[in-house]
């Protein structure tokens, strides 16, 4: 178990971790998102005692990392920056981490097999590319067999075979009851691979919920719903609670990302006309139809994707955003 | 979505239970990390090579030319009154270069590669990798300093000898050649510290060459007895006495007491390097 609480780091007057508190739990994947810029990567270089804040604590199972005997036992870590000589061959660098862990030099060379790489352990690292770097990564980070794994971007760079590689171990690694705390700017990786989500923007904690909530919460739900007689459905609707907006032009961004239908929707057929219905579900809506016998050509909910509701929830905490002001107001510089 | 692995990973040691390492696997990881990066093994080469060759050529020269008038006169006396010293001091004046270089690259590539990462995820606690990396390279630098200044001597001792005879038994010379390879093992760990210091390559190899080529011309330009001091007090003219077997002209230091001196170096800003390795962001 990872616990983060009231952690800070300032660069200068930049503060790229403001006052962050969450706690990752053993026995699932948890994503940890935010846009460029968040402080995703200090934090875990915060955890991992590489950086040194200037408040707070981590903490993994109760103990400082740095506190750690043999903390390769305990924690393996992915860091997005290359952490390898370009002159030491694969076999090398991890000879050398499992010395100073007391670990077998076996265990070396199993781990060269696991990730693939054992065919070039002897080559220097240099020549890898970027998927083969990564997987010598990985093989770092899995070397000591750790409780705890923290992976910074680990599909990256890696072919479509590399990431169902790297999804599948790590439903597995959380399946034996590990913790893994995973960073992906992927958000439908994510949607598919974490159980549970940490969403940072500006060193500050957004959304600390399972996957389906953050899914649910980000955007209003809606519903495409085609009828020949608009007019009739649309007071039935509005009477019950419900608002509508006309057609294609309040489909919004969901509609376009739903690879299915083509924007806008198929052309209206029979003089049938699209409504976008808020604030009411599905099911409602069709009973409201079916009481007053108004025909429906279509009844659809819109689902957000997660890409989505985390432009929703990160909106106004874009580091490098288009917007020129500061939504949040909420900088502490100085303050502390 | 969810689909079971094809194969089952399994990331389960399969080997042996692992013992708890302690500094016995901090010098095995700093062995490796040595051995098996090509530059710190061509620059050890290119060390061997140099002093070695250059005390061979440049002695061999000097007695070639030891009747020509144009070359006789003060070097020659200089060469009579320490044999030993000049001996040593054509191979180290530039084989000490390579020395510097090799103590910087072993802190400095670290930074440069990202290494450093890996070495602190796995030594969260930094001062013992410094202290292990320090011990392996120290340990390795003496054997071979000892060996390259017992070879430089043996060779330069032979070449000069139907000029100016010298051996081993001859007083303060078995000091010097020993103490030669002591230099070289001191300015190893002088470099590496200004290497952690820095932590950038090029602006380490520059500050450690400025402190041992150019700083002793500086001092020697300085007036008055204070500016003798401040000369004699410096990291190399403090450190190369002890591989002279005679006192030179107006020497304010013992050969060891000089070497202490540049032992205090390298120990204070070693204990600087330390302190900053522990409180840096890595």
């Amino acid at each position: 178990m990872i616990e983060v609480r009231g952690l800070t780091k300032r660069f200068g007057s930049k503060t790229a971790v403001d006052d962050l508190t969450f706690t990752v739990e053993p026995g699932r994947v948890t994503g940890f998102l935010g846009p460029n810029g968040a402080g995703k990567s200090t934090t875990m270089r915060l955890i991992l005692g590489l950086d040194l804040p200037q408040h707070g604590t981590a903490t993994i199972d109760g103990r400082l990392y740095r506190d750690l005997p043999n903390p390769l036992r305990k924690v393996g870590a992915l860091l997005e920056a290359k952490s390898m000589h370009s002159g030491r061959s694969a076999r090398n660098h991890l000879l050398f981490l499992a010395q100073t862990q007391g670990l077998p030099t076996g265990r070396v060379d199993e781990m060269l097999a696991l990730v693939g790489l054992h065919d070039v352990a002897a080559k220097r690292a240099g020549g890898f590319s970027l998927g083969m770097s990564q997987r010598l990564g990985i093989a770092a980070a899995l070397l000591g067999d750790p409780q705890v794994l923290l992976l910074d971007e680990p599909v990256n760079g890696l072919d479509p075979e590399g990431v169902l590689w790297i999804r599948n171990l790590m439903k597995q690694l959380a399946g034996q009851g590990r913790t893994i705390l995973v960073s992906s700017h992927l958000m439908n990786e994510m949607a598919v691979t974490a159980d549970h989500l940490i969403v940072i923007g500006k060193g500050r904690l957004i959304a600390d919920s399972s996957t389906a909530e953050v899914i649910a919460r980000g955007t209003e739900k809606s519903v495409r719903v085609r009828t020949p007689d608009p007019a009739r459905l649309t007071a039935l609707i509005t009477a019950a609670g419900g608002s509508v907006a006309d057609g294609a032009a309040a489909v919004g961004s969901a509609a376009r990302l739903d690879s299915t239908v083509p924007p806008g929707g198929p052309a209206p057929a029979n003089g049938a006309e699209l409504l976008t219905v808020t604030n009411m579900d599905a099911a409602r809506i069709g009973e409201l139809a079916a009481s007053a016998s108004v025909v429906l050509h279509e009844l659809t909910p819109q689902l957000a994707s997660l890409e989505e509701a985390f432009m929703e929830l990160t909106s106004g905490s874009l580091e490098f955003g288009i917007h020129g002001t500061d939504p949040t107001g909420t900088r502490r510089e100085g303050a502390l | 979505m969810t689909t079971a692995p094809a194969t089952p990973i399994n990331v389960r040691s399969k080997t042996g239970a692992s013992r708890l390492a302690g500094l016995g696997g901090l010098l095995l990881a700093e062995w490796t990390k040595i051995r098996s990066v090509r530059s710190t093994v061509w620059t050890l080469i290119l060390f061997v090579v140099v002093t070695i060759g250059l005390t061979a050529g440049l002695t061999a020269l000097t007695v070639a030319n030891w009747n020509n008038p144009q070359s006789a006169g003060r070097g020659h006396a200089e060469i009579v009154a320490d044999p030993v010293g000049f001996v040593l001091g054509t191979g180290i004046f530039l084989g000490q270069l390579t020395i510097c270089v090799l103590g910087v690259l072993v802190i400095t590539t670290e930074y440069s590669s990202g290494v450093i990462r890996a070495s602190l995820l796995a030594v969260p606690k930094r001062i013992p990798m410094l202290v292990a990396k320090l011990m392996v390279f120290a340990a390795l630098l003496i054997v071979l300093a000892e060996l390259v200044a017992f070879s430089s001597f043996y060779v330069g001792a032979a070449l000069l000898h139907s000029k100016v005879p010298v051996s081993l038994s001859d007083p303060g010379v078995t000091r010097a050649v020993v103490g030669a390879g002591l230099y070289l093992t001191v300015l190893g760990m002088f470099a590496l510290a200004i290497g952690a210091l820095i932590r950038h390559t090029a602006g380490a190899i520059a500050t450690v060459i400025g402190a041992v080529l150019v700083l002793p011309i500086l001092s020697g330009l300085l007036p008055g007895s204070w500016g003798a001091h401040i000369d004699a007090y410096l990291p190399e003219q403090s450190g190369s006495l002890v591989y002279g077997a005679h006192p030179r002209l107006g020497q304010l230091l013992s050969p060891w007491e000089g070497f202490g001196v540049f032992c205090l170096w390298t120990a204070l800003l070693l204990a600087a390097a330390a302190v900053l390795l522990k409180r840096r962001d890595a």
